[in-house]
């Protein structure tokens, strides 16, 4: 318990408090401006971080991802813009409340929404993180190879863009983690026989290129029709009715942001979906939603706070990634000489309680910074994506070559710069891609030390209990959703009518920007083609989750983005050739 | 033949509106606005919301003249985009609105009404606001 109080001691200084100001503030900005997201911001910014001591550089890296969430949702409110992909919900309520001039009132209980979520979630991190840590520490290798597999997995299968384009991700992210000197014989591989090469691929050109330059290179590519700005808003607090309304939402919305959150591959997109989801399908007027119904604000904005937060469990306990964003904060650890994991709290409990407890201090900050600054965050839209796109991609590259003194690495990161930006021209999402090469080296040092365990022998990894145990939940992740794709193939089609193209949009937020008129108004819709099991047909009626009919584990009840992903395998269903799932708009 | 007048969200954009739709009336021709806000940033002031723009309609059509609006987003300079739109439309007369700017702001920032006073090849009608 001592630990957690000095934990508030290291956040109380005077450097940690200014960084943690300074991360909130990043990410708000970030956060309102609609391509950038947290990912790409603290890759880019990561050469920044060298200079600082460890828990002041991931203080302000948490900042940024968690002051996104706040960012994101005034965007959304107020010009049907969401700024991250985890305010895409926001916007069918959030704007229509605004048209019905109570954008305040959103934005308000947006602000208490994600205050009451991010702090529920750190209380709850407290308690948890520990504990799977405590019992992490019996983990060995051969655990490690089927925890860092199993990560691996649980991305790409609930990753947008297709399971089968994750994969192949991920299959080139672990292909690019075994360049340079084999650890255990010295052997070059891939090396090309160029001495940069020899030390394998740096973490940070790969991040800043796959997630920094290409998106700044693929956002170029938007064109935003410019709206007037908004009018001011007034009447922040929002009413007693309001606040009775949405207190059921808050409170569930911790919980699912919370859940979802740890999940590797989930995550602050996923939990406002799946929020927003249940809200509807609980209310007693579900016709309201879409309509400007506060808890449809409320619930959304509450789960992705509540899901960055939670985010933080595998990596700061396990050592494991959740998601792209954490990759990077994985990456920023590294560089600064610290390992995330089991041994994190006891070796490193200044850092480890200082992080989580920054986060309280932080979330008090936003919710008081949110709204007065609004006029600020909406001036900072005015800037044209000409005059921001250079400013950044120079501050990028100067970054790339800091880290080292080396020209070889801005090489590097022009090369996946572009690289990122193709992939995301073709539907390839990179956060898999980066995932699997921060995994890789782990996976591949604790497999080999696994086998030299085991003397060569392969069973050993089932025979161990933990390992094993991992082991049928990696073959579950692999098998469920195979089991799945076989079934629907042998009914002609019976689920296909429940593959509502929800919102394809909810992975680019900038798309929805562009058809501001089409999908985004209605919200997510009911399929009446649905099939009537309870279960399934309650989350078709969202929208949002998809006709799989093997939903135990939560990779096969993914987000519409992990649906369009697995409709584009099976071409035979897609949703062009079959009516009944298109997204029908209740006019 | 029309009118076509360059709107923006100003006083300025406003006593141009005015000047315009009474010399439509004069003419007897349609009056077309533009409004074009530059394209590359998500918001801009530039941009005329919807509501202003279903009063100028309204004031249209209670002077009795056909109003169409274009909104076309603009890159590059803003005075060859009215002027474009201007040669599309055959304009008669272009009526613009003119905010006061000291002669180092224009040094630095330039004039797009000048640019379209000088580079217009037909009539150009230059409007200021009234004193407050």
């Amino acid at each position: 318990m001592s630990a957690v109080i000095d934990g508030f001691a290291v956040v109380l200084e005077p450097t940690n408090l200014l960084y943690c100001l300074v991360g909130v503030v990043i990410g708000m900005l970030i956060g309102v401006l609609p391509g950038l997201g947290p990912a790409a911001t603290i890759a880019i910014l990561l050469p920044v971080t060298f200079g600082m001591e460890p828990v002041t550089a991931v203080i302000m890296l948490a900042g940024i991802f968690y002051g996104a969430q706040y960012g994101g949702t005034i965007t959304s409110v107020l010009l049907r813009l969401p700024g991250e992909a985890s305010s895409v919900v926001t916007v069918f309520d959030g704007y229509a409340l605004a048209r019905q001039g109570r954008a305040g009132a959103a934005l308000g209980i947006a602000a208490i929404g994600s205050f009451v979520g991010g702090t529920l979630s750190i209380v709850a991190l407290t308690f948890v993180a520990p504990i799977v840590a405590g019992f992490a520490l019996d983990f060995g290798p051969p655990e490690y190879t089927l925890l860092a597999l199993l990560g691996i997995m649980l991305v790409a299968t609930i990753s947008s863009g297709g399971r089968i384009r994750a994969l192949a991700a991920a299959g080139v992210g672990l292909l690019l983690a075994t360049v340079g000197r084999d650890d255990f014989t010295s052997a070059e591989r891939f090396t090309l026989g160029n001495l940069s090469l020899a030390d394998g691929i740096d973490f940070v050109p790969i991040a800043m290129g796959l997630f920094g330059l290409g998106e700044i290179l693929y956002n170029l590519e938007e064109r935003h029709r410019a709206v007037q700005p908004p009018a001011k808003v007034t009447g922040v607090w929002p009413s007693r009715a309001d606040l009775r309304q949405s207190s059921g939402a808050i409170g569930r919305g911790s919980v699912i942001g919370f859940v979802l959150g740890i999940l590797p591959g989930g995550g602050a997109v996923l939990s406002s979906l799946a929020a927003y989801a249940l809200e509807k399908r609980r209310s007693k007027h579900p016709e309201r939603f879409g309509q400007g119904a506060i808890e449809g604000v409320a619930a959304p904005e509450t789960a992705n706070n509540a899901a960055t937060t939670s985010s933080f469990i595998p990596l700061l306990s396990l050592g494991i990634p959740a998601n792209a964003t954490m990759a990077v904060i994985f990456g920023a650890l590294l560089i600064q000489g610290v390992t995330p994991g089991p041994q994190l709290v006891t070796e490193h409990p200044e850092l480890f309680w200082g992080v989580v407890n920054s986060m309280y201090i932080g979330n008090v900050l936003l919710l008081i910074m949110s709204i007065p600054l609004l006029g600020v965050f909406v001036r900072i839209l005015r800037v044209r994506a000409t005059v921001l796109a250079p400013i950044t991609v120079l501050i990028t590259l100067v970054g790339a070559y800091t880290v080292n003194n080396s020209v070889f690495d801005i090489g590097l990161v022009i090369g996946f710069g572009v690289l990122g930006y193709l992939m995301k021209k073709a539907g390839f999402d990179p956060g898999p891609m980066v995932l699997a090469f921060v995994l890789g080296s782990l996976l591949e040092t604790s497999l080999r030390r696994s086998l030299l365990l085991f003397d060569g022998d392969p069973t050993g990894f089932v025979t161990r209990p933990i390992s094993g145990t991992l082991f049928a939940m990696f073959l579950a992740v692999v098998l469920l959703p195979l089991a799945g794709t076989l079934l629907r193939r042998r009914r002609p089609a019976p689920t296909a009518g429940g593959e509502v193209a929800a919102h394809p949009e909810a992975d680019r937020p900038t798309d929805t920007a562009q058809t501001q008129t089409g999908s985004m108004e209605p919200g997510p819709t009911v399929n009446e083609s649905a099939e009537n099991r309870p279960a399934d047909s309650q989350q078709m009626k969202s929208g949002l989750v998809a006709g799989k009919p093997v939903s135990q584990s939560p990779s096969s009840t993914g987000p519409a983005d992990a649906q369009v992903g697995s409709m584009a395998e099976r071409p035979g269903e897609s949703p062009s050739r079959n009516p009944n799932s298109e997204t029908k708009e209740p006019e | 033949m029309t009118v076509l007048v360059g709107y923006l969200p100003t006083v300025e954009g406003e006593a141009a509106f005015a000047a315009a739709l009474d010399e439509a009336v004069r003419r007897a021709e349609p009056l077309l606005l533009i409004n074009s806000p530059r394209s590359g940033a998500p918001v801009s002031a530039d941009a005329a919301a919807p509501a202003e723009l279903a009063t100028l309609t309204k004031r249209a059509s209670e002077a009795g003249v056909a109003l169409e609006i274009r909104q076309p987003s603009h890159t590059g300079e803003l005075s060859e985009a009215l002027l474009a739109a201007a040669d599309e439309a055959d304009a008669s007369v272009i009526v613009i609105g003119l905010r006061r700017r000291s002669p180092v702001g224009k040094l630095f920032l330039g004039s797009a009404a000048q640019q379209i006073l000088l580079n217009a090849t037909r009539p150009v009608l230059a409007v200021k606001p009234a004193h407050h």
